[in-house]
């Protein structure tokens, strides 16, 4: 029973889940990965197989009623998600694939105009390798260089080491809002504060917060946002960047072909406004659909219920963790949400992966996208349980009576 | 190397042959008890020292890791296997009990998903750079090639 008052009845949230009732092993479905991708309702099931259904057609070409249909529905997506973010402009959402490829788009498009030889950027030692790799990649290419901040013992960003670093030739802070491996929860106002007075631009990786926090991407005063869909209920293979506006009409265009053009011709080609001029080919209209749909399905929640619900099984779990005999925590730091990692002493983490697994029960172990972090505790991997608004204490409970078996198993 | 260890160092293949993992895991259908099993036959295989577990050895996959080392003796091929994973350890076992000693047409004639598929544990095949396993047996095979 959940000791935090609420107004959530999560059982009927849970019943909107199909696959929640699904058996395992011969178990019921414990899901504690939702770090690694949500588990969809269906709500947002509907809406992708209502518009193959009923609206589907190739977009902005209008030559039709479907395709009037269809570039309604996803125009009709954009300013949905836009707003979602905080953003009544919706020409500054690009529809990406993901958080990714947003970063990579970022990267390629306005560090490859912008960046010399000698500028840095700066990444946390906490990030997931899509934070990594793509100012890597531009970096190698323009001949800057990747910086990490440092973290402390707990898991946090060091400001100290941050404010130090932005004395230098920083052109850009890309952090995550909230680490998927650790569960921290950054200042992100504080380091776009701090990014900003040096001169210097701030991304943030959106995609372990958009599901569990509200976002407002003018608040947070960052000068760009990357997210996905799957990681909030939405389907996967659609994300968004969101930027400021100024920027994105500077950036060129990053991958040529259909819809981003103006005019084409073999003496060469003119390009859309932002948008679509980062929007090449026929996009993912059904996935853009599906991902309005989970907006609708969070906004029709009491988002502030869900944060409460969300850090009250969080801190359950951390509670339990405590009392269990060879288990140390990784990540304790101030703010957390979402993700609860840790090693079982002595045990291998893949094996009691596993042996979860063989009791109906899913989460993630090893690295998770995030090697240097996993160097920097000079360990090779945690187990995660990663919870959201449909997890319930009573799967704390099954996790845990679940890893004494484990344990008794191994040792 | 005890007195049932073979030229790869290991008892598999040899002392512990596919017949005897076949015929065990037949009788086994708790997952507990099947995976307690796999676990020990993990302990069979002796812990490879850290001189041996090179950057040619090792292969790397995003939960566990496996190292493989291999010579020839003959016409014969001998392995030695170490992974930081229990499980996967065992699954070695169980892979190298089909392999080790064997000749390389031997080994390249083998059809490992249906010997695994056979005993329940295709599953773990499939997870691919999850646990090292398939890019391993690749290997092996590569070996057997040359």
């Amino acid at each position: 029973m959940n000791a935090v008052a609420s107004t959530l009845d999560i059982s009927a949230l849970r019943d909107q889940f199909p696959i929640l009732a699904t058996e395992i092993n011969g178990h019921p479905l414990t899901y504690l990965d939702s770090a690694a991708t949500t588990q969809k309702p269906d709500a947002v099931i509907d809406a992708i197989s209502d518009y193959y259904r009923h609206d589907n057609a190739n977009v902005h070409r209008a030559a039709h009623t479907l395709a009037d249909r269809a570039t309604s529905a996803f125009e009709g997506a954009r300013k949905k998600v836009a707003a979602f973010v905080g953003s009544e402009n919706e020409k500054q959402l690009v529809w990406t694939r993901g958080t990714t490829e947003a970063i990579n788009l970022v990267a390629y498009a306005w560090g490859g105009r912008v960046l010399q030889e000698g500028d840095q950027i700066l990444v946390s030692t906490l990030e997931h390798h899509s934070n990594i790799v793509p100012w890597q990649l531009v970096a190698a290419r323009c001949g800057a260089e990747v910086v990490p901040i440092r973290i402390t013992d707990a898991g946090e960003i060091d400001l100290e080491e941050l404010r130090r670093l932005l004395k230098g030739p920083a052109r850009m802070v890309a952090v995550g809002h909230v680490s998927n491996a650790l569960g921290t929860v950054n200042p992100v106002r504080e380091i776009a504060k701090l990014a900003h007075e040096a001169g210097a631009l701030v991304l943030f990786d959106g995609a372990q917060a958009t599901a569990h926090q509200v976002v407002d991407v003018r608040e947070l005063g960052c000068d760009f946002y990357a997210f996905s869909g799957h990681k909030m209920y939405g389907p996967t293979g659609i994300g968004a960047l969101w930027g400021r506006e100024e920027l994105l009409a500077e950036m060129p265009p990053w991958q040529g072909g259909g819809e981003m053009i103006d005019e084409v011709s073999f003496d060469g080609s003119t390009f859309q406004q932002i948008p679509y001029r980062f929007e090449a080919g026929t996009p993912d209209i059904a996935g853009a659909v599906g991902l309005g749909a989970a907006v609708d399905f969070l906004n029709g929640l009491d988002r502030d219920a869900i944060a409460a619900h969300e850090n009250d099984i969080l801190q359950y779990a951390i509670e339990r963790g405590d009392d269990f005999d060879g288990l140390t925590r990784y990540g304790c730091a101030s703010q957390v949400s979402g993700a609860f990692s840790f090693v079982l002493n002595g045990l291998p983490s893949a094996d009691v992966g596993m042996l979860l697994d063989q009791q109906g029960i899913a989460l993630r172990t090893g690295h998770h996208c995030t090697q240097p972090l996993m160097s920097r505790f000079e360990i090779s991997g945690t187990v995660r349980a990663s919870f959201a608004l449909y997890n319930t204490r009573e799967e704390v409970d099954r996790l845990f009576t679940g890893l004494a078996k484990v344990r008794t198993m191994l040792s | 190397m005890t007195d049932c260890d073979n030229s790869g160092g290991n008892p598999f293949g040899t002392a512990i042959t596919t017949t005897d993992i076949r015929e065990t895991l037949d009788f086994m259908e708790d997952w507990e008890a099947r995976y307690r099993y796999i676990i020990d036959l993990g302990k069979s295989l002796p812990e490879m020292p850290a001189s041996d577990r090179t950057d040619e050895s090792v292969v790397r996959g995003c939960q566990s890791q496996v190292w493989l080392n291999s010579h020839r003796e003959g016409d014969r091929l001998w392995f030695q296997a170490d992974s930081d994973a229990f499980i996967v350890k065992g699954l070695l076992g169980v892979i190298l009990a089909a392999y080790n000693g064997q000749t390389s047409a031997s080994v390249l004639a083998f059809d490992v998903d249906d010997y695994l598929d056979q005993l329940d544990l295709l599953r773990h095949l499939s997870s691919t750079r999850s646990n090292g396993l398939r890019a391993m047996i690749d290997r092996i095979r590569a070996e057997a090639a040359r």
